[in-house]
């Protein structure tokens, strides 16, 4: 903090700038993975209830992205990517940013309480508390290991479903958390292979940049190996089954291949065909995790009506 | 004098302020909704009581049935010293 803290507001601002504050992009990722957490769970809940639960998490996550915005303000002035957010444009002030931030996590977590459980509303304290502190405030610029640290912060939401609906933290939650958290690093460092950044100018450390594209291609293949265990692992949990078991092998592969190739590949191969591996590589990450999720979310229904039995599982 | 003054900020400030209505709207729902699924999911309405901030001893689990067999005792002391 920061320059961008003396910004002159250039007009009014409007409903969809503050909306622009909670980064409505990560809040859609953060709604679906909340919602099979909520789902996939054993124990059913009032449809009101789960509602309000994932609009609690949704709002959480949104306030935690107006607190990164009003930390990072000084930043996001500087990159291309970032300068046209609410607070760099001029149209919100950085005050703004964190009142709406502080008083929409206060409320996200007080009305998850009062709606669910102490376990699920503390769950979405720590994450807030770990996206805007921990990550932004502290990690994202001394380490080029932030994402790895800060993708905690967006791993968090199917465990706080999960919680919403049982109260408690199991092995199916942990290994839910386990997958988004692995998942991050190969799908935000094949982005950084091929998109052209400027986070060197900002001052942020990322790995490209402090050492190397080299280094992050042999990163990508270190995490995306174990990544495949986790996903297989819960498998044979029991929220899983033969649905998502064949689906999570089938985007493994796929998955296991990319980061393969993007490893046995160097920086002149890349640019010879304008990093068409790693493009292809971080579209597969997308359709990898809402794979996994989504088939967790079949399975959840093929067992509410007994179509599991038929496999004998 | 008109009795509605009109002022550019009226103007201006229109979406945001039908945005905080809305907004504001939503929340009575919510807090609303969220009162009849509780209350609809008590299973003793004697529950609701314990929202009313005062102490209330026969709320004690056990405090029912430990009331209504002093109550038999005292019945039967009485029929006995008859």
């Amino acid at each position: 903090m920061t320059d961008a803290t003396n910004q002159t507001q250039t007009y009014e601002a409007q409903m969809g700038d503050y909306f622009a504050l909670m980064k409505p992009r990560v809040m859609q990722l953060v709604v679906f993975t909340a919602l099979v957490g909520l789902l996939v769970a054993p124990v059913g809940v009032n449809p009101f209830i789960g509602f309000v639960a994932i609009l609690c998490i949704a709002v959480g996550a949104g306030a935690s992205g107006a607190l990164n915005m009003w930390w990072d303000a000084d930043i996001d002035a500087v990159m291309k990517r970032t300068a046209k957010r609410p607070i760099p444009s001029g149209a919100v002030q950085p005050g703004e940013a964190l009142g709406i931030g502080l008083a929409l996590s206060g409320f996200a977590i007080v009305l998850l309480f009062l709606a669910t459980n102490a376990l699920a509303a503390g769950l979405l304290a720590f994450t807030i508390f770990f996206y805007a502190v921990v990550y932004s405030m502290w990690l994202k610029r001394s380490t080029p290991q932030n994402i790895v640290i800060g993708g905690a912060a967006g791993a968090f939401p199917p465990m706080i479903g999960w919680a919403v609906a049982t109260g408690s933290v199991s092995i199916e939650s942990v290994l839910m958390f386990m997958l988004i958290f692995m998942w991050t690093p190969p799908h935000f460092w094949a982005l950084a292979l091929f998109v052209k950044s400027d986070y060197g100018d900002a001052g942020v450390p990322m790995l490209t940049e402090t050492h190397g594209r080299t280094v992050t291609r042999k990163h990508i293949i270190a995490y995306c190996v174990p990544l495949v265990g986790v996903a297989l692992w819960l498998g044979f949990t029991s929220i899983g089954g033969p649905f998502y078991l064949l689906v999570a092998l089938a985007l493994n592969i796929w998955f296991l291949k990319g980061c393969y190739d993007i490893w046995q590949r160097t920086d002149a191969d890349s640019e010879a065909d304008n990093h068409a591996v790693e493009k292809h590589t971080f579209k597969v990450s997308l359709y990898y995790l809402f794979g996994h999720f989504g088939a967790l979310m079949v399975e959840a229904l093929f067992r509410a009506n007994g179509l599991t039995a038929w496999a004998g599982w | 004098m008109a009795i509605k003054v009109e002022h550019e900020i009226h103007g201006r400030r229109k979406g945001r302020n039908m945005g905080v209505g809305l907004l504001l709207l939503g929340m009575i729902g919510i807090v609303f909704g969220l009162t009849v699924v509780k209350v609809l999911g008590l299973t003793d309405i004697r529950q609701m009581e314990k929202f009313d901030h005062v102490a209330r001893p026969q709320l004690e689990p056990g405090a029912l049935e430990a009331a209504e067999q002093r109550a038999a005792e005292v019945a039967a002391e009485a029929e006995a010293n008859q």
